[in-house]
């Protein structure tokens, strides 16, 4: 390139939670020349934000799990529109992860032989749960992260990627900016690794970072390759909601899985109310039933404070609505009258510390005020099971950023399992990919040039929006009208706030230098931010009936005909949106049999 | 069930507050006031996003998680270095202007950002953790949670880098940097150390690269840390005793190799 810092790679992988060292450090064992390029500073992704634990059927707790139980847990949360390629990779290859991760440096907590110990979580059959106390993901991120230091990968930290570049119809690398100097930088890479998570900076209460404004998901769409399942968006059931500055910050499911319930403003266990058809043959039905199934799983049934967490967030919503909540808008969450307190600062520290510090509740004496924090986008690039290729050539995507895997709702614990697994398939899919092309792909000067002008953009409006304030627009707009229940009308109308933003988002202004500019950074964001919502809100428009984290309130019923179908997005030549009904992938007669099985 | 309830939504009980924010970059700068609103509950970082949010788009500040999880917003509010996302606004005297300022030991960017790669260059030259095999076909180990407890301790390190703020030997002495690794990496050595699994032996680059001499345990690193790790007591005095056994007392070093003591 004429005038801007340019670099040349087998594999750039952009983005470094879980999923981006992972698939990072297995392309460089490949032999790849690999960049890692991520927006924060290595090890702040929102992986470190993960509490629960790591879902992996080691059996370390109940001999009786395996692979298959797994299996039929993943595609049963997923309310079966989950890929079963995708979940079958997933369960089978998720211990090996685990104790690679261990290998690795991770110290795990343990069982009373000396193995790892697993904990009980929404929607798994069986103690599942690698885990670290309730700072699971931090565990996890710094162990990948002090693994991949040593590994000759180039970290380019504080870099954000703006646009992916084609060498005709494949991929040829990708430009973007140093946010400390503002400067462009141009990355060559005969093969990209989408895996910058997900999308909750679109939504006002949501558990995620600053990073989350659906990066990956634009740059792939803006490249031609498609999306698919975007409808779907996890409410996290558990929530912080007082005071007003913590509303969304994550309370781990670790809580129910260690012994605390969630009851209303009558102190009543409402869970008990709520269980599905679906689900209650697997589900405990008296509250005894429930205290005996966290010592015997054998012997007894689930709680229902532990189905998925898309049952468990509607019923928060109801309870809510029925004028039973808490009083802050939320219902109670309960572990301090159930279990002993040093079991519950041993157990659940970083619980303790937060609504000590942020809200004055001591939990192991008072109840917890939690209610639905947007938390996980479901949809993502369609990729190939196998090699986490998506449907452009060069282009992988893994983690968050890629569908698929979880279909209608993602069971807890199964997001850190994803990252490690599909991770490193997807590494291993672009090294494989990038070291079987011959020659690099070309990056012409004015293909960069019109990215460059792109980013300048901001500078040169005479608009007088600030980015800020378009930004809390979207939030306010996605999470009443495409939240967590939906309808016809109201998706429509966020459809016709979306167009208005992005127009208003033409005219957003910056103030200041490139350097280490927030405002501009914001700026450019709105782009993916706008794009991703556009895709939720499009294809909630069109999925007429209620699955996992799609609810329809014009469409109460999960509709089995919808149940064949993906709906897929890609990008029409005039820049609009293309939506189409695809096929599921139809499941071979001996996974379906462990599903029906076990049920 | 329609529309969602925004009722919620409302802020509580508000109030105006005046942050005193440094503003500038290695040419120089100055402490600029801005007066906001700010909700109930609010935690520093809250109002320095709403000032950058309302009045100021350029305005420099790390964050991540907003949890006390990521140690990104590490700064010297009213001159005590904390994580803004944890301190409460009215946990300081909000009738007085508050003052944010960038970490002091590490070079600033602009703003409330400093340049912090001595912490990353710091970890690339530790030597890595080298386990020894596994203990079962299946690649996993036996370990017991209380050989395990101390280097849990040490991994709940959330990397803000107050330690390494704080710390005399850096803080006041820039110089020492090439000499001295700081706690942070004490923390993360002694962890490397005391795990069950490794078999490396970095008695030599504690003392050498690591330049843990420098230390005089004013314990300054302890008193900060937001996840109360006992840097001084549990990870640098081991280490100083490693060193001291290892390089300045040969009876203790043969005693040590007999009874497994090392």
């Amino acid at each position: 390139m004429a005038d801007i810092e340019t670099h040349e790679y087998d594999v750039v992988v952009i983005g470094a939670g879980g999923a981006g060292l992972r698939a990072a450090i297995e392309a460089s064992a490949m032999g790849a020349r690999t960049a890692l390029v991520c927006k924060s500073l290595l090890g702040k992704a929102h992986t470190v934000m993960a509490e629960g634990g790591i879902a992996a059927a080691l059996g370390n707790v109940y001999s009786e799990d395996n692979w298959q139980v797994h299996f039929r847990d993943t595609m049963r949360g997923g309310k079966m529109l989950g890929n079963c390629r995708m979940a079958q990779i997933h369960a089978q290859e998720a211990p090996a992860r685990v104790h690679e991760l261990e290998s690795w440096g991770a110290l795990f907590d343990r069982t009373d032989d000396g193995r790892i110990l697993q904990r009980a979580f929404g929607g798994h059959r069986y103690d599942r749960l690698a885990h670290v106390g309730d700072r699971t993901g931090l565990e996890m991120i710094r162990t990948l992260q002090q693994h991949a230091v040593h590994k000759g990968i180039d970290v380019h930290m504080e870099c954000t990627i703006s646009r992916l570049l084609k060498d005709g119809d494949r991929i040829s690398g990708a430009v973007g900016y140093w946010r400390e100097s503002g400067d462009y930088v141009a990355f060559k890479a005969k093969a990209v690794v989408l895996a910058t998570g997900g999308t909750g900076k679109a939504f006002r209460i949501n558990s995620n970072s600053w990073e989350y404004t659906g990066d990956g998901h634009s740059l792939a769409y803006w490249a031609g390759a498609e999306l698919i399942d975007m409808e779907f968006i996890q409410f996290h059931p558990t929530g912080m909601v007082w005071p007003p500055s913590v509303r969304g910050i994550l309370v781990t499911e670790g809580v129910r899985g260690d012994g605390g319930t969630l009851t209303n403003s009558e102190g009543k266990r409402f869970m008990f109310e709520y269980i599905s058809d679906y689900f209650r043959a697997e589900t405990a039905e008296t509250e005894e039933e429930a205290d005996r199934w966290y010592d015997d799983k054998l012997n007894n049934r689930r709680t229902p404070d532990l189905l998925p967490r898309d049952e468990v967030a509607r019923a928060i919503v109801a309870e809510v609505k029925a004028g039973r909540g808490s009083p802050h808008g939320g219902v109670f969450l309960d572990i301090a009258s159930r279990r002993p307190a040093d079991y519950i600062k041993r157990a659940l520290p970083s619980m303790y510390h937060q609504f000590k510090q942020l809200a004055d509740v001591d939990i192991t004496a008072a109840a917890m005020e939690v209610g639905p924090t947007m938390h996980y986008t479901m949809g993502g690039v369609r990729v190939e099971p196998d090699t986490g290729a998506a449907t452009l050539p060069g282009l992988f995507a893994a983690g968050e950023c890629a569908g698929g895997m979880h279909g209608a709702n993602r069971l807890g614990g199964n997001s850190l399992s994803d990252l490690l697994v599909f991770g490193r398939r997807a590494g291993m899919g672009a090294a494989e990919y990038a070291l079987g092309l011959g020659s690099q792909p070309a990056l012409t000067d004015a293909d960069v040039s019109a990215v460059t002008a792109e980013m300048d953009a901001a500078f040169s409006s005479d608009g007088d929006e600030n980015p800020y304030t378009i930004q809390s627009d979207l939030q306010d707009a996605m999470h009443t009208l495409v939240g967590i229940i939906r309808t016809g009308s109201e998706i429509e109308e966020a459809l016709g706030k979306i167009a208005e933003l992005k127009e208003r988002a033409e005219r957003a202004s910056v103030t200041g230098s490139k350097a280490y500019n927030p405002g501009w950074h914001l700026a450019m964001d709105l782009r993916s931010l706008l794009t991703v919502s556009e895709a939720i809100a499009r294809s909630a428009a069109e999925r007429t009936e209620s699955r996992g984290g799609h609810t329809r309130d014009d469409y109460q019923e999960t509709d089995p005909e919808w149940g064949k179908w993906n709906l897929s997005l890609s990008q029409n030549a005039d820049g609009s949106m293309k939506l189409e009904k695809t096929p599921l992938l139809e499941i071979p007669a001996d996974l379906a049999a462990l599903i029906e099985e076990a049920g | 069930m329609s529309r969602a309830d925004t009722s919620h939504l409302s802020t509580g009980t508000n109030r105006q507050v005046t942050l005193q924010v440094f503003r500038g970059d290695a040419n120089g700068g100055e402490f600029v006031d801005y007066t906001v609103e700010m909700e109930e509950g609010q935690v520093v970082l809250d109002v320095v996003l709403t000032v950058q949010a309302t009045q100021a788009g350029d305005l420099a500040v790390r964050w991540n998680c907003k949890a006390g999880k990521c140690g990104s917003c590490s700064a010297e509010v009213n001159g005590t270095p904390c994580l803004t996302c944890m301190t409460r606004m009215n946990t300081l005297d909000m009738s007085q202007p508050i003052s944010v300022a960038p970490i002091k030991t590490f070079p600033l960017i602009k703003d409330l950002v400093t340049d912090v790669s001595f912490n990353y260059e710091g970890a690339k030259q530790i030597p890595a953790f080298a386990p020894r095999a596994p203990d079962a076909d299946d690649g996993s180990y036996r370990m017991m949670q209380q050989d395990i407890e101390r280097g849990q301790e040490f991994r709940k390190c959330i990397e803000c880098f107050l330690c390494q703020d704080v710390c005399h030997v850096i803080r006041d002495h820039p110089e020492n940097k090439p000499n001295f690794m700081g706690p942070r990496q004490f923390v993360r050595l002694a962890e490397l150390e005391m795990h069950p699994l490794d078999t490396a032996d970095r008695t030599e680059f504690i003392r050498k690269a690591g330049g843990i001499a420098y230390c005089n345990i004013t314990k300054c690193c302890t008193e900060v840390c937001p996840e109360s790790i006992h840097i001084t007591d549990n990870a640098i005095i081991p280490l100083k005793e490693r060193v001291a056994d290892k390089y300045y007392d040969p009876f203790r070093w043969i005693f040590g190799k007999l009874t497994g003591r090392d």
